[in-house]
């Protein structure tokens, strides 16, 4: 998809990416990436082409296969003041690093008032076939955790502008990117420095029948589903969340309160998704403005199965948010 | 070696073990008042590779404790007032009362990182801080205890791989006390010497007796030296005994008589103090003066403690993440010009190249080209490619045909 241009050229959401990467190691030394294959080869993605050539072995770190270390060493940078921008390859691997993040990173700053200013990035999602290792959305074992941040952004403007914040947060952020994206759309994004609030959702469509939230590759999915529910003269307002932790509760509130229905769309499998934490929270907060129930979209509570058969049933599409928004409408 | 420490190094060795000591002496007796919110871990017979290690680190170094090393931030500067408020949960200690123990840290003043329970994990996060210290130009070096027992984790093996890598100015100090909490160092590990383990990340390593000080010290001092001189990790195998057992309330009766006799008449401050004292540097009027100190400065340490208030239940919320610069405001200490580690002078030559790169422009998106190491650089058109070039590829897929073949021919043979 084209965005509205400002000036600039488009250019891909991985493109986006490593430019924020390479602008903001150009403005702070502090700033230095390392990870699997982040060096020479510039990431199994490109993410980091050319920043081993522009700034040297000091600054951009191949490392061992081992996640571990990689966060574990970017937590010891951080406490000197460096602001490390950690890549896993995939985030399927974050896991392996899962003591060092939550346990380590995450409770820093509350128990020994030590802040982790570093990023841990990487392609997560699914929808190319990855197979059940190459296709996660962990985004909620991290949500669960307090002390970290978590960003999973759906366009190159976002990407740039909230992995830019991400590095000057002085927080643990985690940063997905959802690799289906990556080489999909692009984007006219400013010449200039420009970063994006953290913990802001944004309204992508305006409507006022009944509120769609959702995030990262789902927001386009769900977009396409306005489209076609626009024709039957349902008017969906679809919300980007950007930030899952902090949830951007007041957007949220805002828009159901004028809909009074909503339909949350998410990649991640059901049960303990973010949709469920939402229907808390317009239990709590906004009860009395619901007139139906909220529903949800999501991918089935299975692991990501490898046939093309099996991944489109796996995850959600614009006929099955379209299907379910219809039925939402009804109320 | 022990000749080669001054009188002054001995009488500090001596002091900080006796301090060591008496100050999980004072917390037995609170522990046994009840006054200790949670578990307590004895470090009695390991005092002296607290002390001896930590003492060969300068002031600006940095250190990670783990649950036994009570010695090492005694050492490092940590008042014992800090430690006991820990331990009682109090709201003047450093966390405030959000944690107990030695799991507290300074990164301002003392260099101090705090450890989780989880064993293993200040291994590659001290790599970190040694990385990101010879980064900045600071000259630092990182040291960080682990046990036998963390000593099989698989985050030993990724931290010290790593800092091996790196080259990290990083000491690590392996206390090899025979027990994981109850299961003996036999049933861990098939090593005699888990100094061995350095073998497998191509770095240096010593064993050290433990229970002397003097030795402790004297190795410490010669491996933080050689990691500052930019030798890379050193891995330091101190054999001790742990006395007690795992924490309070276990009385360790798996432990044979026999190894407990073995190792208490050991004891590393019986030894030091004998040989001070044979040595006629230290006599029984200096021993009184040493205990006296000790015992004043930790009343008036325990009091103020026990003075102090739990934590007020709305802190509970508080503090989960940094708000900002008025929180705390991070920057680097440089130590080198960042002109060495900025554009142009930080780049390398390229091993291959990309159009556009360190221009900020698009260097292809959709249609970028999935580039190989091994790539031939682009020729620009009309220019010849060099012989040299061409012979090997070709003599390469030659090589591959004749291997490609010889399989096929074998299983057809096996048919």
């Amino acid at each position: 998809m084209t965005m509205t241009a400002t000036n600039g050229l488009p250019v891909t959401f991985l493109e986006a990416i490593r430019q924020a990467m390479f602008e903001e190691m150009e403005r702070d030394p502090a700033v230095v990436v390392l990870g699997e294959d982040v060096g020479v080869y510039g990431g199994a993605f490109k993410t980091s082409e050319g920043l081993l050539e522009r700034f040297g072995w000091e600054r951009v770190m191949d490392t061992p296969i081992s996640e571990s270390a990689i966060i574990g060493a970017a937590c010891g940078m951080s406490y000197l003041g460096l602001r490390p921008i950690c890549e896993m390859q995939f985030v399927d691997f974050i896991v392996c690093a899962f003591n060092q993040i939550t346990n380590f990173v995450a409770k820093g700053h509350y128990l020994w008032d030590a802040p982790a200013p570093m990023v841990i990035r990487g392609p997560s999602g699914g929808g190319v076939h990855g197979g059940p290792f190459h296709s996660a959305n962990p985004e909620m074992y991290f949500v669960h955790t307090p002390g970290l941040k978590v960003i999973y952004p759906s366009t190159p403007y976002d990407a740039k502008g909230l992995l830019k914040a991400a590095v000057r947060d002085n927080n643990p952020v985690l940063f997905f990117e959802h690799k289906f994206l990556y080489r999909r759309i692009k984007e006219e994004l400013p010449a200039e420095d420009y970063t994006v609030p953290i913990g802001k959702a944004v309204v992508r469509r305006e409507g006022r029948h009944l509120t769609i939230l959702s995030y990262a590759a789902m927001m386009h999915t769900s977009l396409e589903a306005a489209g076609a529910l626009a024709k039957e003269g349902i008017e969906a307002e679809v919300i980007d969340l950007r930030t899952l932790l902090p949830l951007d509760e007041e957007t949220i509130l805002q828009s159901v309160k004028k809909t009074n229905k909503c339909l949350v769309v998410h990649e991640d499998t059901r049960t303990g998704g973010i949709a469920g934490e939402i229907a808390a929270i317009l239990c709590e907060r906004a009860f009395e403005d619901l007139d139906g129930p909220v529903l949800r979209v999501t991918s089935l509570d299975t692991p990501v199965p490898y046939a093309p058969t099996l991944e489109e049933a796996f995850l959600p599409n614009a006929q099955k948010v379209f299907t379910a928004a219809k039925e939402l409408a009804r109320y | 070696m022990k000749k080669e420490l001054t009188r002054q190094q001995h009488l500090d060795l001596y002091y900080y073990m006796r301090l060591n000591r008496a100050v999980e002496d004072t917390m037995v007796k609170l522990f046994r008042q009840n006054k200790i919110v949670g578990g307590l871990y004895s470090s009695l017979g390991q005092e002296a590779i607290s002390v001896g290690t930590a003492y060969a680190l300068e002031k600006k170094d940095w250190l990670a404790p783990m649950i036994r090393n009570i010695g090492a931030l005694l050492v490092k500067g940590v008042p014992p007032r800090d430690i006991f408020m820990q331990h009682m949960a109090k709201y003047d200690s450093p966390t405030k009362g959000k944690d107990g123990t030695s799991h507290f840290g300074d990164l301002e003043n003392l260099h101090i990182v705090s450890p989780i329970s989880m064993l293993g994990d200040l291994i590659p996060v001290m790599a970190g801080v040694a990385i990101a210290g010879r980064y900045l130009g600071q000259k630092i070096v990182s040291m960080t205890w682990i046990g036998d027992g963390g000593s099989s984790t698989g985050v030993f093996h990724e931290g010290l791989n790593f800092a091996a890598t790196q080259k990290a100015p990083f000491v690590l100090i392996l206390e090899n006390n025979l027990w994981a909490y109850s299961t003996p160092v036999k049933r861990q590990v098939p090593l005699q010497n888990l100094a061995d383990r350095a073998k497998a990340y191509g770095i240096s390593s010593y064993i050290v007796d433990g229970n002397d000080v003097a030795e402790v010290y004297s190795t410490a001092r010669e491996a933080v030296e050689r990691a500052r001189a930019g030798e890379g990790p050193i891995l330091i195998e101190a054999k001790t005994f742990r006395r007690l057992g795992h924490a309070q309330h276990d009385p360790a009766e798996y432990v044979p008589k026999e190894m407990r006799a073995y190792w208490e008449a050991r004891d590393p401050i019986e030894r030091h103090e004998k040989f001070l004292l044979s040595e006629k540097l230290l006599d029984a009027k200096g021993k009184a003066e040493i205990e006296k100190k000790i015992d004043t400065l930790l009343a008036s340490e325990r009091e103020f403690a026990e003075n102090s208030p739990m934590p007020p239940p709305e802190l509970a919320e508080q503090g989960v993440y940094c708000t900002g610069d008025d929180c705390h405001k991070i920057a680097a200490k440089w130590e080198r010009p960042k002109s060495e580690v900025m554009p142009p002078k930080s780049s390398v030559a390229a091993v291959w190249s990309v159009e556009g790169f360190g221009q900020g422009k698009a260097s292809g998106g959709a249609n970028a080209p999935i580039h190989f190491g091994d790539a031939p650089a682009e020729k620009p058109a009309g220019e010849s490619k060099p012989a040299s070039r061409a012979t090997p590829k070709t003599s390469a897929k030659k090589l591959v045909k004749a291997s490609a073949s010889k399989p096929a021919a074998s299983r057809k043979a096996r048919r």
